[in-house]
């Protein structure tokens, strides 16, 4: 081969690729679509649905701002401005109209044969010492708490925006301060009294009875606890444990769990606590208003004879058998804590 | 009256952050938060995609309908804003946003959130306009000057564009037109029931 020819062969060679190229380069190009293998938005449509989220890299530290889209926020919502507000509403205002027409129609429950005016201890120092903490704590909890709920529609118009505005954030302080003595109390209330709350034969019998409730000639004996308390004590002590859990995992945000994690979290604690303030209405009502001789077996901590045979013969036998029969005291009215 | 709204064209957005570093300088806004943030998705696979998020000013905010002391309210110009002041720290508005938006600089003890903050808009507060309490809480006001948010002026790229719907949704559709393939707009389908051939 000449170097002629060599170079001859050579420009042929790159004039026909150079036409090769320029025929079928423009085609070429037609037929490229850039975005081909893009995300579609069919794909990420999919991806949200059945409440999923869409999630990306960023190279920020905090890896949730990698989330770009939670719909769960939007059914969250619904709930917490919807759902939680029947619920509650419900649970609240119906347990209030059923305790006023059992008020009005039952009354306050007497202690048929009077007072004696002999009184047994009931509780001592110690157990008034923990309800009480207890108590106290509840209702400051659960009023704080019913404002996250119901404050913006109940109090917002009565106080004005910064006025309220400074009571919720007190309210939230308390409510995440007065959580720990809380929390302590029911631990507490579920040692010392888990013995006498185990339900037995005696509450089958209560319960079928209707507890003496609605049939005043009705006296089912009962032990130091009936049904009805041993009900009280384990919606305090369950609902007390879940109040606990589900609320302090709010306290310490995601430390534990993810977005749908935390408004489940939400969703429960909110949904168990207007189930709780229901019961604890009527719990606060037959102690107090509902039943002659009631509270003062958390207040001095003693009860009158006659409404200890009335209501817990059985559990005023044990304490007679234990104690003696000639214990029972003649009491003043007021009596000076043990 | 301006609709005011966010689009940020996916086909354009670089992932540079000009926008993030932009409203980080432009608002003095503290460490840990980050009022808008870009997101990659498939990253480092065919057909990788970054979007500039921040609030998206939502026309029924989720936010404003679960806050319970009712801190948030909208502009004439349909910005989303809220009041630091009323503000618990609740942290309710960052479960029910869907677009991530709220942020707390996570002061105090426990959890605790303090007060919420997120993108304004460039439109500020409650506070009087321009003020230097409004500017210590929440940023600049640049919308009070007739301007535009910084995020979509500093884009390198002009894929986030801020500003009234109607004009941005021209500018837009004059972008696709031209490239003449698809939009980058996702929630297209969504909002107009129409797909887009790719």
């Amino acid at each position: 081969m000449t170097r002629l020819r060599t170079y001859f062969r050579l420009l042929v060679g790159a004039l026909v690729l150079g036409f090769v190229v320029s025929v079928t380069a423009p085609v070429a190009a037609q037929q490229v679509n850039p975005t081909a293998s893009a995300v579609k938005e069919e794909q990420l449509l999919n991806a949200l649905r059945g409440g999923g989220a869409i999630d990306g890299r960023v190279s920020i530290p905090d890896q949730r701002s990698g989330t770009l889209i939670q719909p769960e926020g939007q059914a969250w919502r619904a709930f917490h401005q919807g759902t939680l507000l029947w619920v509650g509403g419900i649970a609240i205002l119906g347990m209030l109209i059923v305790l006023v027409i059992f008020y009005l129609t039952r009354g306050m429950v007497m202690i048929k044969a009077g007072r004696s005016g002999r009184t047994i201890v009931r509780f001592n120092s110690f157990e008034r010492f923990i309800h009480w903490m207890t108590a106290t704590c509840w209702i400051i909890l659960a009023i704080s708490g019913l404002n996250i709920t119901f404050g913006k529609s109940l109090l917002l118009p009565i106080l004005g925006p910064d006025a309220f505005a400074a009571w919720s954030q007190w309210a939230k302080y308390s409510h995440n301060y007065l959580s720990f003595p809380f929390t302590i109390g029911v631990v507490v209330i579920l040692l010392i009294w888990i013995a006498g709350n185990i339900p037995n034969k005696t509450d089958v019998n209560w319960v079928s009875e209707g507890g003496g409730l609605l049939d005043s000639s009705k006296h089912p004996p009962a032990y130091r606890f009936n049904a009805g308390q041993k009900m009280v004590y384990w919606i305090v002590v369950l609902g007390g444990a879940a109040m606990a859990i589900t609320g302090y995992i709010m306290m310490f945000p995601f430390y534990v769990t993810d977005m749908a994690g935390m408004q489940t979290t939400q969703m429960l604690h909110s949904i168990v606590a207007m189930l709780f303030v229901a019961a604890m209405l009527a719990h606060i009502y037959i102690g107090t208003m509902g039943m002659e001789g009631a509270f003062e077996a958390m207040g001095t901590g003693t009860v009158d004879e006659n409404w200890a045979k009335e209501h817990h013969a059985l559990w005023l036998e044990e304490e007679r058998t234990r104690t003696g029969p000639a214990q029972g005291q003649r009491q003043p009215a007021a009596t000076p804590a043990e | 009256m301006a609709r005011m709204k966010f689009l940020c064209d996916a086909d354009r957005c670089i992932e540079c952050n000009a926008c993030v570093t932009a409203c980080k300088n432009e608002h003095e806004v503290p460490w840990g938060i980050n009022r808008r943030r870009v997101v990659t998705l498939n990253d480092g696979k065919p057909g990788e995609r970054s979007i500039s998020m921040a609030c998206m000013h939502c026309t029924d905010a989720p936010c404003a309908a679960v806050c319970p002391v009712n801190c948030f309210y909208t502009t004439a110009d349909a910005v989303v804003l809220h009041s630091k002041d009323l503000c618990i720290g609740c942290g309710y508005c960052f479960y029910a946003c869907p677009f991530g938006a709220p942020q707390y600089p996570r002061v105090g003890n426990f959890g605790s959130r303090g007060k919420m903050d997120k993108c304004t808009f460039c439109a500020g507060g409650p506070e009087a306009d321009g003020s230097k309490e409004e500017f210590e809480k929440y940023g600049s006001n640049r919308l009070a000057e007739g301007k535009l948010p910084l995020c979509a002026e500093m884009c390198s790229t002009k894929s986030l564009l801020a500003g009234d719907g109607e004009i941005i949704a021209q500018i837009y559709k004059e972008r696709v037109v031209k490239r003449g393939y698809t939009s980058g707009a996702w929630g297209w389908k969504t909002a107009y029931r129409e797909s887009i051939a790719t």
